[in-house]
């Protein structure tokens, strides 16, 4: 099938065909609209994977790639809180039920992308198995007590929490050409940085921060983590950054505006190959 | 910290001119019936003392005293301006919550707020200075239905201010056309989340998350500038116009 002549042939109709499909933004918007669980037209779609071809990668895949990547985190996050809530004695019962409302948000979110991958068309990537011990399936990692000491417990939660709200805001750029899915996907950003907030509310009231003593708050100061072990730091190196846009926040306009306060008030965003970084020792290959 | 209180007098000098951009003044003025409203109105909020103290969170002088009406614009600069004027309530609310603690506040409470009080201000210094020339002018807040003496009523209202600046920002998002702001916006929006959910668990042990605020399908609470500027305007006596906002 010949590319150009079908793009010929809509040109005759619809003189505006090139514009259309540079105008990625407005196209695209109309492709992937969805609202909830309603699943695209066919018709529209086999075209535009067929416009796909002579523009590379263009919207719908684009959507699509950060959708499965998403998914693999949510996969990640909600089979560690069934695990977790499924280990006798792990979790302390006063934050069962907030660990019980995280696994719900986060088997939700598995869910919702499920559903929206398919919508447009594509295929969610299959479930990975995990080792949440960061062992790279050795299941001997440094956080081999993850799911009999509650304090590794937590820290890793820390972590996926912190990590999913990065990794999102990461993405929220290659989703602006869909409102709705560029909508959907801060909702499940936001959530992430509740869960993170509570999650640190936890590891406070447990005292169980490293070191002993340190500050930690619902937002992320500087780059701490408040956790022991450096292999989590590459979740939080870059959330010390002051500047933002070439605006010095540290001090703004005569205001008393510390480096932590400017580093809190502004959480950063990773991307997908710092992401993949953190995540993979906790993948069994 | 400049001295808050210090903005009152600056409010007194607006002018009717000061009020809106040149341009949208010029485009008022021509309307001579809408220029006598608006002239009238300006006069009536300028006139009433109690909002000029509750105006304790501008920096005073020029464009960012307070102002009866402002246009938040079109575009991109008309999202900024709409966040700004967000973050400006935001800020002067917990100004002012600090200023007078209500009785029996903890220290953890006194903790907590007081950076959620310093990351708003460098948000609201933050818009002000990226949009330069194209700010809008100092919001009068009114926070007459508040009890800045009562824990429930000063935490109830940080508690929804940081609810509804999250579904203002996960809205908000849609309607930016530079994937550069966009990112900023999201910056900012997982830092208001994270303080709804202390504000929340401080309130609440445990309702961070709760179906108030997250929905069946896992997902967060999300308005539009008009719902964001109804529920706004209970604590905002200026009128912001925000007619040319982008709606998709």
């Amino acid at each position: 099938m010949n590319l150009h002549n079908i793009i010929e042939e809509i040109e005759k109709t619809d003189p505006e065909v090139y514009e259309r499909l540079d105008g990625r933004r407005h196209a695209i918007k109309k492709l992937t609209s969805f609202s909830g669980k309603v699943a695209l037209a066919a018709v529209p779609m086999a075209l535009a994977s067929m416009f796909q071809k002579s523009y590379g990668q263009s919207g719908s895949q684009q959507i699509l790639d950060v959708l499965n990547f998403a998914l693999t985190l949510e996969y990640l996050e909600s089979e560690f809180y069934v695990r977790g809530l499924a280990a006798a004695g792990l979790i302390a019962d006063i934050d069962r039920p907030s660990f019980e409302t995280i696994s719900t948000h986060e088997t939700e979110h598995v869910q919702l992308l499920r559903d929206t991958i398919m919508a447009l068309g594509g295929m969610p990537v299959a479930k990975p198995n995990f080792d949440y011990t960061a062992g790279s399936g050795t299941m001997a990692g440094p956080f081999a007590d993850v799911f009999t000491n509650y304090a590794t417990y937590l820290a890793v939660s820390q972590t996926f929490e912190d990590t999913g709200v990065r990794a999102y805001k990461g993405q929220a750029a290659n989703l602006i050409s869909s409102n709705e899915i560029l909508r959907a996907a801060l909702r499940i950003h936001s959530v992430e940085a509740r869960h993170a907030a509570h999650v640190r509310e936890i590891r406070r009231r447990n005292g169980l921060l490293v070191p002993s003593g340190v500050l930690l708050q619902p937002w992320i100061t500087l780059n701490q983590s408040g956790i022991g072990t450096p292999l989590v730091q590459p979740s939080y190196d870059g959330e010390e950054l002051t500047n933002q846009a070439g605006v010095q926040v540290v001090g703004i306009n005569g205001f008393a505006i510390t480096a932590e306060d400017a580093s809190e008030a502004f959480d950063e965003p990773l991307s997908k190959e710092q992401v993949i970084s953190i995540v993979t020792p906790f993948f069994a290959m | 910290m400049p001295n808050v209180q210090s903005n009152e007098v600056d409010l007194v000098q607006n002018s009717v001119e000061a009020a809106m951009p040149r341009r949208k003044f010029l485009t008022y003025a021509s309307l001579s019936a809408g220029a006598l409203l608006f002239a009238a109105s300006c006069k009536k909020e300028t006139s009433q003392s109690p909002q000029l103290t509750s105006d304790i969170h501008s920096l005073g002088g020029g464009k960012d005293g307070g102002k009866a009406v402002v246009s938040l614009g079109s575009g991109d600069i008309g999202i900024l301006n709409y966040a700004y004027a967000l973050e400006q309530l935001e800020a002067a609310f917990y100004i002012r919550a600090l200023q007078t603690p209500y009785a029996g506040i903890s220290d953890k409470e006194m903790e907590y707020l007081s950076h959620v009080r310093d990351h708003e201000i460098a948000h609201r210094e933050w818009f002000k200075n990226v949009l330069g020339d194209a700010r809008i002018g100092g919001v009068i807040v009114n926070f007459s239905s508040i009890n800045f003496d009562s824990r429930e009523s000063v935490l109830g209202t940080a508690k929804a201010l940081e609810d509804v600046g999250v579904s203002a920002y996960n809205g908000a998002g849609e309607l930016l056309q530079s994937a550069t702001y966009l990112l900023f916006a999201g910056k900012i929006v997982s830092v208001e989340a994270r303080h709804a959910a202390a504000l929340r668990d401080m309130l609440s042990y445990g309702s961070f998350a709760d179906s108030t605020a997250v929905n069946s399908m896992g997902l967060d609470l999300y308005r539009t500038p008009a719902e964001v500027l109804a529920i706004a305007s209970g604590f905002i006596s200026t009128k912001i116009i925000s007619n040319e906002l982008p709606t998709s």
